[in-house]
């Protein structure tokens, strides 16, 4: 079994799983049952000011998106931010981390923005023995209109201020929680990166309304009638999240900053997959809303055997591995050239393939009258949508074409050289390679 | 020559080559990876999950599966076998029709549940072809165990107590190790060598030396290895097989069904099993279906298990019972059998119809028959053993018997029901109780 041990920002846990500030992290019960079933950390259910806390509706407050099978794909929330009392909260945290002094535990805040109501707030939570801080700038909705969560982290002036404000009030390493509910996720993680931050954690949850009541005509989910925008995450969210977190990680203002991944981590795989483009670690939230807690035992074993199948003895060697291999579309290859192949021993003649290609794509799969499906190579454009179609796994492979050989659909043979836009006589901007 | 199926008499070579062949393959080929993927996608991960509390050795079910689904079955293996080390042979000869799928949600939800036994199959399977082992030992402890018996039971406590670092010793009668496994379990249901393989396997942890040919009560006593030892496992299953009591029961073709088995899985080729044209096949158990299943595929013409009792209150399950069914076995319910006649060598058999209380109605049934399988319960045999409860060895928790630092388990203790997945988790959990005894730790 590996060592799964991880430092983030220097903070230790005995693996990179941490539960997000949602509500498996909400209460001392939660969090303790949380650490025996194997969590590395978690970054406790979002702290509010001192005072009557928040409150939430009392009808449902989640909406879903099912695959087949009802296998939960998306969910989405109308919570707000804890709704049990400031204290209640900081002493349940103290006494939890004093008990499990192994484990990662972060105070998730999210106050107004003002100096005063953040410098009130971070000795009470330093006196905890919290490892750390995450500024909640990404709620969005109900805090949102309160001036609070996403209306913050949509703005990178305050981002950069309040995160200044936290760097000069504690000692704590503060992490900023963004929003991915914004044009161009590098400009908030600029100004956290200006305002100090130690590491920025992404994705909070997307602006989302999953469904419509066709009897009644209200969105889901529905407080008798009426409803309104919630928070989308879960599976569904991951691809979002993952191109985030690279864009963060291969941008040079921001390539050095620790990021805590977030958004629709499930798996193992998923997690190796955040990390692999430039997460730290990672945090969970709907897996562990869907399945209970025990699916961290799922992600540890995955985990531990896929990097000693890889020989990694330390996590930090899958963390940014992938970076440099995420770049612009100019710079990819146009001389590699894929044909799609069908596997006549796996194929189970369904014809998805068929009806995908020869209705939406590029006519390039023939189907005979025993219906055998076959890859015609003079069409095919290697697009990979019978690929992604096709039910049965590795079915259709993609077959990288030699160079030398020739492209039946282009006639023209591949070069072994590699060759993109930028110097593509169709390009008009194209520059001859000096 | 190939004999026909209506020569009379009990001949050997009755089906051509292939037929035997495909007759005793596999009686549920493995999954292929999509078929797994499929299968696995649809546990929902239950919490407290019913199938694990329906397992005899408590297999973290809904973790495994997860496991497979995400790519990593060597990971779901390891979560099988640290339960249940012969995770493979129970993944094929469990009834689950009546353990974890019974339970499985599935079942109650659409009639179909996860396919655990498979699955869990494909699993092992992966590990163990490649002759992985996943455990290793502890530190040596100096301490010494002799176990009795080299079936499930005894090789699972072996197995255990070589992890935690004791010396082991097993002593078996029969010249190849694995017990039941070897020499009772159909043959379609582990066929290509997998018991031995299994066992093969199972002995690279390390600290377990096997002795053959040594039965106790023969070559070594309890007394002895009492005093050689710093603990004994008693793990010998039933030697004894129970008699009719009928007139005519030893003629020539009247056969211990358990004989019949181990003789079939012990030959080389099918080709030269003999059978009879005309077999019957006395009991209701797992043991009476797969003499009679096995008869007939290994080409008699007419099998008839006949059953004192309602289809009801046979202990093989209905799955066993449509199996044998389907392959041809006919099955004849409330009828004892009263006398054997023959002139030597059985002619035909004498069966009495009975009521649901056993009272003889009168009414009488005769098979003709050329060969007869007595499969109505096997017996402990065995003397100075520790005290009995009901015909077995009386365990309690951990598998304590009556003498000091003697354990028993599996098929030989009381309690539990008697299947291989039953004398692993009775294996593993005196293993337990003897490290924790050995250590000066039990309670
Ligand atoms: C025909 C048949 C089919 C079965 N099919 C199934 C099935 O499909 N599924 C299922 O779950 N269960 C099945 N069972 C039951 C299962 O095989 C047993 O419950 C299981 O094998 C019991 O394990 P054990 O270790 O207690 O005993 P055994 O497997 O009987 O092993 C006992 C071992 O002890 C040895 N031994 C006996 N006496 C002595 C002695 N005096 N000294 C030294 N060694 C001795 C024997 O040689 C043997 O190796 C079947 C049983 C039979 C008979
Ligand atoms: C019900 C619910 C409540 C949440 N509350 C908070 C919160 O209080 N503070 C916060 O920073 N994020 C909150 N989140 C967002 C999660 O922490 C996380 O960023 C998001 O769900 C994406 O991760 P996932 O796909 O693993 O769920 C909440 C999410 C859910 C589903
Ligand atoms: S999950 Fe629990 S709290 Fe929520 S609606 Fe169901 S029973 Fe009520
Ligand atoms: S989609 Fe896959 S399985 Fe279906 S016909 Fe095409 S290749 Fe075969
Ligand atoms: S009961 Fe069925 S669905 Fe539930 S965990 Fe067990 S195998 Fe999976």
């Amino acid at each position: 079994m590996a060592n799964l041990q991880s430092d983030f920002i220097g903070i230790k846990s005995p693996n990179p799983f941490w539960l997000a500030s949602a509500p498996p992290t909400d209460k001392e019960y939660n969090v303790r049952r949380a650490f025996e079933a194997g969590w590395g950390g978690v970054v406790w259910k979002t702290l509010g000011m001192e005072g009557p806390p928040v409150v939430n509706v009392n009808g449902p407050r989640y909406g879903a998106i099912y695959g087949a099978d009802r296998r939960l794909l998306g969910l989405n929330n109308i919570e707000l931010i804890t709704d049990r009392p400031l204290e209640v909260n900081l002493r349940e945290m103290k006494a939890v981390k004093r008990d499990y002094p192994d484990r990662a535990l972060i105070a998730s805040i999210m106050v107004p923005c003002e100096e005063e109501a953040w410098k009130a707030i971070l000795p009470h939570v330093e006196d905890t023995g919290a490892d750390g801080i995450e500024l909640n700038f990404g709620c969005p909705h109900g805090m949102a209109e309160r001036g609070m969560g996403s209306a913050v982290g949509q703005v990178p002036e305050y981002i950069e201020m309040v995160t200044r404000w936290c760097k000069m009030y504690t000692r704590m390493p503060v992490i900023v929680k963004l929003t991915p509910n914004i044009t161009n996720v590098l400009y908030p993680a600029e100004a956290a990166k200006r305002g100090g931050a130690d590491a920025v954690s992404l994705i909070n949850t997307i602006n989302s309304i999953t469904s419509v009541d066709l009897d009644l005509f209200a969105p889901e989910p529905m407080i008798d009638g009426k409803g309104t925008h919630g928070g989308y995450c879960g599976p569904a969210v991951k691809p979002i999240a993952l191109n985030m977190v690279a864009e963060i990680a291969r941008n040079p203002e921001t390539a050095g900053l620790p990021i805590s991944g977030i958004g629709g981590v499930t798996t193992w795989r998923d997690a190796a997959e955040f990390m692999a483009l430039g997460a730290g670690n990672v945090q969970v939230c709907t897996a562990a809303m869907t399945y209970g807690f025990k699916i961290v035992q799922e992600m540890i074993s995955g985990l531990s055997e896929y990097m000693d199948d890889k020989g990694f003895t330390s996590v930090d060697q899958i963390v940014r591995r992938a970076v440099p291999n995420v770049t612009d579309w100019n710079q990819l290859n146009l001389n590699y050239v894929t044909k799609a192949k069908i596997d006549q021993d796996l194929c189970i003649s369904c014809g998805r393939c068929f009806a995908a290609c020869e209705d939406t794509s590029h006519q390039a799969i023939a189907m005979s009258e025993d219906r055998t499906f076959s890859v015609i190579d003079e069409e095919c454009v290697a697009c990979n949508l019978c690929v992604n179609v096709c039910p049965v796994e590795d079915c259709i492979t993609m077959e990288t074409m030699a160079p030398g050989s020739v492209d039946p659909r282009t006639g023209q043979t591949v070069a072994p050289e590699y060759a993109n836009w930028t110097t593509h006589p169709n390009n008009p901007a194209a520059k001859a390679a000096e | 020559m190939v004999q026909d199926t209506f020569t009379p008499g009990v001949v050997a070579g009755r089906l051509d080559q292939d037929t035997y062949e495909a007759q005793f393959s596999d009686l549920h080929p493995p999954l292929g990876a999509h078929e797994a993927l499929v299968a696995a996608d649809r546990c929902y991960f239950c919490h407290d999950a019913p199938c694990i509390t329906a397992c005899p050795t408590d297999i973290d079910i809904p973790l495994f599966i997860r496991q497979i689904a995400t790519g990593t079955p060597d990971a779901a293996a390891k979560t099988i076998l640290s339960q249940n080390i012969m995770g493979g042979m129970c993944a094929r000869v469990c009834p689950t029709e009546q353990l974890c799928e019974q339970a499985c949600v599935r079942e109650a939800a659409e009639g179909k549940p996860v396919l655990i036994g498979q699955l869990q199959r494909y699993a092992t399977d992966n590990l163990q072809a490649r002759g992985e082992h996943p455990f290793t030992r502890a530190e040596a402890t100096g301490k010494a165990v002799a176990i009795v018996g080299a079936g499930p039971a005894g090789l699972a406590c072996g197995h255990r107590l070589a992890m935690l670092g004791h010396r082991v010793d097993v002593y078996d009668a029969r010249p190849k190790p694995g017990g039941l496994n070897e020499y009772g379990i159909a043959t379609y249901k582990t066929p290509d060598g997998f018991a031995q393989a299994e066992v093969d396997w199972l002995l690279k942890i390390g600290g377990i030396t096997l002795h053959h040919n040594k039965a106790m009560g023969r070559d070594i006593t309890l007394g002895e290895l009492q005093e050689d030892y710093d603990g004994v496992f008693l793990a010998m299953g039933l030697g004894g097989v129970n008699a009719l009591g009928t007139t005519g029961e030893d003629k020539a073709g009247v056969l211990n069904a358990v004989d019949f088995i181990a003789e079939l899985r012990q030959a080389s080729d099918m080709a030269a099993v003999p059978v009879g044209r005309d077999v019957v096949v006395i009991g209701g158990g797992m043991t009476a279906v797969d003499a009679a299943v096995q008869a007939k595929l290994l080409g008699a013409l007419n099998v008839t298990l006949v059953y004192r009792r309602g289809r009801d209150r046979m202990n093989a399950s209905p799955f066993e019972q449509d199996l044998a069914a389907s392959k041809g076995v006919r099955i004849v319910t409330h009828a004892v059998p009263v006398a054997v006649h023959g002139n030597g060598a059985v002619r035909d058999v004498e069966f009495e119809y009975v009521d649901d209380a056993m009272k003889g109605t009168g009414q009488m049934l005769r098979l003709q028959a050329d060969q007869v399988f007595k499969a109505i319960g096997q017996t402990l045999e065995g003397d100075g053993l520790p005290q009995l409860d009901g015909g077995k060895i009386a365990v309690s928790q951990g598998g304590r018997t009556s003498l000091d630092g003697v354990w028993a388990g599996g098929d030989c203790a009381s309690g539990g029901d008697d299947l291989t997945v039953t004398a692993v988790a009775e294996g593993r959990d005196a293993a337990m109780d003897i490290h924790a005894t050995l250590m000066g730790t039990a309670g």
